[in-house]
């Protein structure tokens, strides 16, 4: 039987400069795909390439906004020209945005969030299913949150954010079908990242998120990106428009 | 660069798999036994196909146990499971697989279908979960078959049975968040419409249902239990209170 976690695939990781994003470029990478990366920061995007290549396969950094359409279809179009097709799609860009209540929030805070977590997604999407619509192949794995189907206090947008990525990730199911096209969500719990210190603003908060998990403990970058793996696989060929909690059962409750 | 092999990830690891001789049952013991596990597992009425599934672990080296036993029956249930023990000296995973379906219009069902499927749907996976929790340790894993239908009803015919694959969704929920703390993960595999005797690709149901699914097909038990496995993995081990959909978009 063919290992799920070996291919010689290319993937295309948005947001892979941290955190979940960048465990991930590493276990594609590990796995035997050819990587490239996506993110703001050229220095971090050209070490990471370079960490990739020291794995032993071929990897691209090509920097671009998700939140900006050139940027994104240069990105995509960048992954063909560099490597003649994209099989795997992980669009993992996320802000949580500056924690505080509803009525403190303004059409600022508004679109510093969705323009990443929602536009982004959409026009990461838009061009992805382009380039996959005409291999008639691909599989997109769009980054949610237990904040996708629950609510949370003081985190208004993210969490609104995050469910509209539920939602679209539902159609882009249906439209990818017919075009043998996979989408689906991987929808993390409170994980080990940057943005998680961020958002709990101190070690005391990081642990709270901890306590208030069945599992009691946060979950590690490297959990999230073996379901990754695993959803973007041919292993995985009969899930689509699926969310995939890893969660430590936190929106079990 | 690492090339790691799915082969030898639940070496060591002893499984228990409800109504495996048959179905997505089947498919999941020998994807298990492939990945490295010892996989004992219950049949009713299929003692052949029981007996071939386990000569076919031994016949690839590994280690399989076929045991007859009604998962609805509470006693052989969990003489299931201590026979499992007895015989591999632990258990890791149970799955609980066995259930079945008696579709037709409800007020046509009988009193003795409804109690045919609470039995086995329901209380079958109470049963056989309380028994295996007494040998479950950290790193254990609870995995229930639930069903697409007991998310969303697709379908018609089949109001009971969304009904207990409903209560499956929920039990999962509520029993990871009781025991999580013991390093147990509990989770609810959710297949959509799978090729199986019990809802063939082929038979008089299957044109509705294929047209429910976004990827317009059948699943195929191998599909079942490639995410059956994944969530017995190592790797999976944040994974708990999940309802893992494997349905080709019908719930989308």
């Amino acid at each position: 039987m063919t290992s799920p976690s070996s291919y010689s695939q290319v993937v295309l990781i948005t947001g892979a400069l941290a955190g979940i994003g960048r465990a991930t470029a590493l276990a594609f990478a590990e796995a035997g795909a050819k990587v490239v990366i996506s993110g703001r920061r050229p220095e971090a995007g050209a070490k990471l390439a370079d960490e990739i290549r020291a794995l032993g396969t071929e990897a691209e950094f090509i920097q671009a906004d998700v939140s900006e359409e050139e940027d994104v279809r240069r990105l995509v179009d960048g992954v063909v020209a560099r490597f003649g097709r994209l099989d795997v799609a992980v669009n993992s860009a996320g802000f949580e945005g500056k924690p505080g209540p509803i009525i403190e929030l303004t059409p600022e805070s508004y679109a510093a969030v969705f323009d990443t977590n929602v536009l982004g997604v959409l026009l990461s999407l838009k061009h992805e299913l382009r380039v996959m619509a005409e291999q008639k192949s691909g599989s997109i794995i769009n980054l949610s949150s237990t904040f996708g189907r629950i609510g949370g206090p003081n985190v208004a947008l993210y969490v609104a954010s995050k469910h509209a990525v539920e939602g679209l990730t539902k159609s882009a199911a249906l439209e990818g079908a017919p075009l043998g096209i996979r989408v689906n969500v991987v929808a993390p719990g409170p994980v080990e990242t940057e943005m998680l210190a961020r958002l709990a603003g101190s070690v005391a908060g990081k642990e709270k998120f901890a306590q208030g998990v069945p599992l009691k403990r946060l979950g590690r970058p490297e959990e999230i990106a073996a379901a990754i793996v695993f959803v973007a696989s041919p292993q995985a060929s009969f899930i689509s428009g699926a969310s995939i909690p890893v969660n430590g059962g936190k929106a079990a409750l | 660069m690492s090339t790691t092999t799915i082969t030898q990830k639940l070496t060591g690891k002893v499984a228990l798999v409800t109504g495996g001789a048959r179905g997505i049952g089947a498919a999941i013991v020998k994807r298990l036994a492939a990945d490295g596990a010892s996989v004992a597992f219950t049949y009713t009425k299929s003692a052949d196909a029981a007996a071939a599934i386990v000569k076919g672990i031994e016949k690839a080296g590994g280690q399989g146990l076929a045991i007859q036993a009604d998962a609805s029956d509470a006693a052989a249930a969990q003489n299931a499971v201590e026979q499992t023990v007895r015989e591999f000296g632990r258990l890791d995973i149970l799955v609980n697989n066995a259930g079945t379906a008696i579709p037709k219009a409800f007020e046509e069902a009988t009193i003795e279908e409804l109690d045919t499927i609470l039995n086995l749907n329901i209380r079958g996976v109470f049963v056989t979960t309380q028994a295996a929790l007494k040998h479950l340790g950290a790193g254990g894993r609870i995995i229930n078959i639930g069903s697409a239908v007991g998310e969303r009803a697709s379908a018609p015919g089949l109001a009971p049975y969304a009904a207990t694959k409903g209560a499956v969704k929920m039990f999962t929920q509520g029993l990871a968040r009781e025991i999580g703390s013991r390093g147990i993960t509990v989770n609810n595999v959710q297949p959509g419409s799978t090729d199986t005797d019990l809802n063939p690709a082929s038979g008089d149901w299957a044109v509705p249902q294929i047209a429910n699914t976004a990827l317009g097909r059948y699943g195929k038990p191998e599909e079942i239990a490639a995410m059956v496995a994944f969530v017995a993995s190592p790797e999976a081990a944040y994974i708990t209170g999940a309802n893992l959909t494997v349905d080709g978009g019908t719930n989308a």
